[in-house]
C-alpha cells in the first residue's frame, strides 16, 4: 500500500505527542486486561461449582455444624443420590502465611461427588485404606513440593493438637478452572479424635453434600431437605453449589461489578485520548487535507491515510499493554495467595476482548477528524488559518 | 479551433448570513493551448476564485468552464478529482509541501494516484526534479530548503505527471527578489520548451512580464486586457 510511508511518517510527526498517547493506551489496556482478570478469575470460582451438587448447612451460619445423624435422612428423601460430608479443619501448615483449605471429608463418597478431582484407582484405594492419608491439589503440591508417601504436619486450632497426614494422593484438575488449592482427609480420622478428646463435639459435621440425579429438581430437592429438620434442634438451610459460593463470594460481588464497569469506562477514557490527539492532528492539517484534494485525491484515500493513523496508534498501543499485561498479571498470580481464586491467569477471552476494544477505539478516534476533512472544501481548506 | 480553455459568463458570489457577496460578474475567457496567461488586479478582486474555477477546485454559481472540451464545471466531485489529477499541476504562494515528506516524497505524490510502478515512478520524479534544478535536494525535507527552492519542489510535483495545465497563484508573492527571478524564468521555460498552458495570478507588475497575455480583474470584472 502507498500511503503506508505517509501514515508512519504521519504518526511520527510529533513524536512526544505521539509516544504519550500510546503510553496513555498501552497502560489503560493493562488497567483493563488485569480488571478483567480478576473479574473473570471470579466468575470461574463460581462457574466451577456443579449445578448437580447441594449444599445442606445449619440454617444460621457454616460455622455451626449439623448431626451425623442427617446423612440417612438425607439420603432417603426421593431424587438424592449420594451424600456426602465435610468439616473445615483451619490450622496452620509451619506458618499462618501458608495458607490453603484443609478439610475432613468422607473417604468413601467424596471423591465419587467431585468427579472433578481426579485421582487414580491406586491413589483413591490407598487414600481409603489408611485413616490418617489424605490428598491435595495438583496446584498444591506444586507450590510447597508435596509427594506421595511423604507426611504433612498441621497445627490445629479449631481441632486443637498436632496432626500428621500422609500424602496418599495428589489429584489432576478436570477443568482448567478446577480448584487445584485443597487439602482433604479423613472426617473419620477427626471424629475419632473428637471423641476420645472432646466427646462433646463428636459426629459433628460441617455441612452436607449432595449429590442429585436432575439438577432442574435442585429446588424441590432443597426444600424436601430444609422441611425434614425444621422442627430439630439444628435447622438446615440448603441450597445449590453455585448458590452457596456466589453467597460465600457475596460480600466481594459489589467490588467485582465495580471493577466490571471500571473496565469498560476506561475504554471510553482511551478513546477520548486518542480521540483528541487525532482531532488536533486533523486541525493542525487542515491545508494538507487541500492540498492532496487539490491534486486528485480522493475521500477513501483521505480515509485511509487518517483511519490507517488512527489504527496503528492505537495498536501500538495496545500490543504494548498486552505485554506489560502478560507480565503484571504473572507478578499477580505469583504474590497472590493461592487459594484465593482457584484460577487467576489470562483468559483468551480477555485478549480478544482487549484487542478488539484497542480496534474499535482505532476506529472511533479516526470517525470525526475523517468526517472533518471530507466536508471542509478545498478552497476552505486553503483559506484556513489555524 | 476553439481554445483550450473556454471560461463562458461564469459568475461567482459567496453568501454570507443572508447576503450575497457577488465575487465576479459573468466573465468570459479563452485561453489558448500553449499561452502564458497572467491575471492582475487588486487584492479581493476574484483573481484566487477565478483560477480556483479554471482549476476545477470550485464550482460557479452561474455560467461553465470548458477544458479541451469538458464542462469541467459540470462534473461531480470524484470526476473533478480524477480530471485534476490527469490535467492540472498546482503552484501555490506558501508552497503547501508536506512537511513530513522530503523532495522526493512530495513529488511524488501525485504518482501515487496512477498505476506507475515504483522504478516508473522514482524515474519521473528524478526527471520533474532535474528540470527543476533540485537534483541534489532529493532527500531534504522542505523546512531544510529555502523558499525558492521550496517553490521549486512544489513546481516539480505540479509537473510530475506531464499536466496540460498549470496553474500559479501567486508563486512569487513569499519570495526575496532572486529567488522570484528563478522562479519566472523556470515558468517560461516551461511555457516555452515544454508547452504547458499556464495561468498565473500575481501581484506583481515584473512577474506580470513573463506572461503572454496579461488580464486585470476589478471588483469581479474583466477591465483590460494587455498582449505582450
Ligand atoms: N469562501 C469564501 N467565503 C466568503 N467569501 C469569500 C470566500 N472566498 C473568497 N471570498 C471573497 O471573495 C472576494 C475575492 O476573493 P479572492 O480570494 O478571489 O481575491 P483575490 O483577488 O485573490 O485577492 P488577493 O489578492 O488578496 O489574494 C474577497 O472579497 C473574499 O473575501
Ligand atoms: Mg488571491
Amino acid at each position: 500500500m502507498k500511503l503506508l510511508n505517509l501514515i508512519f511518517r504521519n504518526i511520527l510527526r510529533h513524536k512526544l505527542r505521539t509516544f504519550l498517547t500510546i503510553l496513555g493506551i498501552a497502560i489503560a489496556v493493562l488497567a483493563f486486561g488485569v480488571l478483567r482478570t480478576v473479574v473473570t478469575a471470579w466468575h470461574s470460582g463460581v462457574d466451577a461449582a456443579a449445578a448437580d451438587r447441594l449444599i445442606t448447612r445449619h440454617a444460621v451460619s457454616f460455622i455451626f455444624p449439623l448431626d451425623y445423624a442427617y446423612k440417612d435422612q438425607i439420603a432417603r428423601i426421593p431424587g438424592v443420590e449420594t451424600v456426602s460430608w465435610a468439616n473445615w479443619f483451619g490450622g496452620v501448615y509451619i506458618d499462618k502465611q501458608k495458607f490453603f483449605a484443609r478439610m475432613g471429608v468422607d473417604a468413601e463418597t467424596y471423591f465419587d461427588v467431585y468427579d472433578e478431582f481426579q485421582l487414580t484407582p491406586e491413589e483413591l484405594k490407598n487414600f481409603k485404606q489408611q485413616r490418617n492419608s489424605c490428598v491435595v491439589g495438583q496446584d498444591l503440591a506444586d507450590t510447597y513440593g508435596f509427594k506421595i508417601g511423604e507426611p504433612i504436619v498441621l497445627e490445629g486450632d479449631i481441632y486443637p493438637g498436632q496432626w500428621e497426614f500422609i500424602v496418599r494422593g495428589i489429584y489432576q484438575k478436570k477443568n482448567k478452572s478446577t480448584d487445584g488449592t485443597l487439602m482433604v482427609f479423613h472426617w473419620d480420622y477427626l471424629n475419632e479424635n473428637m471423641a476420645q478428646n472432646s466427646p462433646n463435639r463428636a459426629s459433628d459435621v460441617g455441612w452436607y453434600i449432595v449429590k442429585i440425579d436432575d439438577p432442574s429438581k435442585a429446588g424441590d430437592i432443597s426444600e424436601r431437605i430444609d422441611q425434614q429438620f425444621s422442627n430439630s434442634s439444628a435447622s438446615t438451610k440448603t441450597e445449590t453449589e453455585v448458590a452457596f459460593n456466589q453467597g460465600f463470594l457475596a460480600g466481594f460481588s459489589a467490588m467485582f461489578t465495580a471493577m466490571d464497569v471500571m473496565s469498560f469506562l476506561i475504554v471510553g477514557i482511551i478513546m477520548l485520548v486518542l480521540g483528541n490527539t487525532m482531532i488536533m492532528a486533523a486541525r493542525e492539517r487542515t491545508r494538507e487535507y487541500a492540498v492532496f484534494k487539490a491534486l486528485g485525491f480522493t475521500g477513501s484515500h483521505l480515509t485511509k491515510i487518517i483511519m490507517g493513523e488512527s489504527l496503528l496508534t492505537s495498536l501500538i498501543g495496545g500490543l504494548l499493554g498486552l505485554g506489560l499485561m502478560v507480565l503484571a498479571v504473572g507478578a499477580f498470580e505469583a504474590t497472590l495467595p493461592k487459594g484465593w481464586f482457584p484460577v487467576f491467569q489470562l483468559e483468551p477471552s480477555t485478549i480478544i476482548l482487549s484487542i478488539l476494544a484497542v480496534i474499535i477505539i482505532g476506529v472511533a478516534a479516526a470517525i470525526f477528524p475523517i468526517q472533518r476533512a471530507l466536508s471542509t472544501r478545498i478552497t476552505e481548506g486553503f483559506r484556513f488559518v489555524g | 479551433m476553439s481554445a483550450l480553455i473556454q471560461v463562458k459568463n461564469l459568475s461567482k458570489s459567496y453568501w454570507r448570513e443572508k447576503f450575497e457577496i457577488p465575487v465576479l460578474n459573468n466573465i468570459s475567457l479563452n485561453i489558448d493551448a500553449g499561452e502564458f496567461l497572467g491575471l492582475m488586479g487588486p487584492s479581493g478582486s476574484g483573481k484566487t476564485t477565478l483560477l480556483n474555477m479554471i482549476a476545477g477546485i470550485d464550482k460557479p454559481s452561474d455560467g461553465e468552464v470548458v477544458v479541451d472540451g469538458n464542462v469541467i464545471s459540470g462534473m461531480s466531485e470524484s470526476q473533478l478529482a480524477a480530471w485534476r489529477a490527469n490535467n492540472v499541476g498546482f503552484v501555490f504562494q506558501f508552497y503547501n509541501l508536506i512537511p513530513v515528506l522530503n523532495a522526493f516524497g512530495n513529488v511524488e505524490l501525485p504518482l501515487l494516484l496512477t498505476k506507475l510502478s515504483k522504478a516508473e515512478r522514482q524515474q519521473q520524479v528524478e526527471t520533474a526534479l532535474r528540470i527543476v534544478g533540485l537534483s541534489d535536494r532529493i532527500d531534504h525535507y522542505p523546512k531544510q530548503l529555502s523558499g525558492g527552492q521550496q517553490q521549486r519542489v512544489a513546481i516539480a510535483r505540479a509537473i510530475v505527471t506531464d499536466p496540460v495545465i498549470l496553474v500559479a497563484d501567486e508563486p512569487t508573492g513569499d519570495l526575496d527578489k532572486a529567488s522570484a527571478e528563478e522562479i519566472l524564468a523556470l515558468m517560461e521555460r516551461l511555457n516555452k520548451e515544454f508547452e504547458k498552458t499556464i495561468v498565473m495570478v500575481t501581484h506583481d507588475p515584473r512577474a506580470a512580464e513573463s506572461a503572454s497575455i496579461v488580464h486585470h480583474l476589478d471588483k469581479g470584472d474583466l477591465v483590460k486586457e494587455v498582449v505582450q
